[in-house]
């Protein structure tokens, strides 16, 4: 209930500040339709705290910061390697572990690592991804597990 | 210097059109045209500063969208059909 | 609108511009397909932000402002899922990573078929 309840206010803001109109017709419809969303959402059983994760809302902004930190960095170092001349990039396929229980949490890792540029996650198992990097020292980086830890921290 | 940069965005397209007739393969080809999808999305909410009318940019919102939803099925369908193909084999 | 915020726009653009010429250049340089997907990258999270926020800066109303954040975080949800789609379904396709000479010299985690 809880979480249907988010859902039918994030959608009510979603429908406010894309529509730009306020008069009582708009304003029934948007209403509509958020009943109508909420109530498909209800009986295709979708939502719980794995779609509408409320438990992490107040820990992201910080773990969010940090990422648009990493996505700097990780952005300098690429544009260093396209703009230079020769051989910039030596390719390394690795297995990483996946220490995440939640989907969430493993699906914030592993878009994390795509998010930030030289870094890709080619494939998910039950325990490892399967990792390419553009150069050994982002492999390095990543098998250090600072970025794991942090969405470990997420958990709990 | 927004209409520089709407002519770099259209450089960027020109190069993933490039790509997307050369591409030695078929995923080179859907990188290409998810690269150009989402320029798209830039180009359409550079021009609608350009023009001055803010309305463009609801276009802009649903590019986006149609154009992810076009790349994931796009791959799905290579998967059905390597997934036909296991069938097949076995 | 002050001449302040239009020079900040101006700047946003002009280092999104970059960007996105960097990401084109990495599209063509790179030797093989996963490269290339790292080049995409550069294009999508860190030039199209700047560009949004460059057409942020410039407008004073708070409409189109929303929706420029809302395409700045759709783009920013979709394309590590769509980058990942990509490579997962090109590895299963049978495409290896390559190294600078075209050569299929990058080593391979050995639990892998």
């Amino acid at each position: 209930m809880r979480y249907s309840l988010a859902m039918a206010g994030f959608l009510a803001i979603f429908w406010l500040a894309n529509s730009g109109h306020y008069s009582g017709l708009l304003l029934g419809l948007g209403a509509l339709s958020v009943l109508v969303v909420s109530w498909i959402s209800h009986r295709m059983d979708v939502v719980d705290h794995e779609s509408i994760p409320l438990h992490l809302l107040f820990k992201l902004p910080r773990y969010l910061l940090w990422l648009v930190g990493q996505i700097f960095l990780s952005n300098l170092d690429l544009v260093r390697r396209v703009w230079r001349p020769g051989t910039p990039i030596d390719p390394v396929v690795a297995r990483v572990p996946l220490p995440q229980d939640s989907d969430v949490c493993r699906v914030v890792y592993a878009n994390s690592i795509n998010l930030t540029p030289g870094t890709l996650t080619i494939d998910m198992e039950q325990d490892s991804l399967l990792i390419h990097t553009l150069s050994r020292e982002g492999m390095d980086a990543l098998q250090e597990g600072e970025m794991a830890r942090r969405v470990t921290a997420l958990e709990q | 210097m927004l209409s520089f940069t709407i002519i770099v965005i259209l450089l960027v397209m020109l190069v993933a059109l490039a790509r997307a007739f050369t591409g030695p393969n078929v995923f080179d080809r859907v990188l290409a045209a998810n690269l150009f999808g989402t320029k798209t999305v830039l180009l359409i909410a550079a021009i609608s500063y350009l023009l001055g009318s803010p309305d463009y940019l609801d276009i802009a919102v649903i590019y986006a969208l149609i154009n992810y939803i076009s790349v994931i099925g796009v791959l799905r369908v290579t998967e059905i059909r390597r997934e036909r193909r296991q069938a097949g084999a076995e | 609108m002050s001449t302040l915020w239009l020079w900040a726009s101006d700047a946003c653009l002009l280092i999104g511009s970059f960007l996105l010429l960097t990401g084109a250049l990495g599209f063509l340089r790179f030797p093989d397909f996963y490269a290339r997907i790292h080049a995409c990258g550069v294009t999508e999270t860190l030039a199209t932000g700047f560009v949004l926020l460059g057409l942020l800066l410039r407008s004073d109303d708070a409409m189109p402002q929303v929706k420029l954040v809302l395409i700045l975080l759709f783009v920013l949800f979709s394309s590590p899922t769509a980058s990942h789609a990509l490579a997962k379904a090109a590895w299963n396709a049978g495409v290896r990573p390559r190294d600078n000479s075209g050569k299929r010299r990058v080593s391979l985690p050995h639990t892998d078929p």
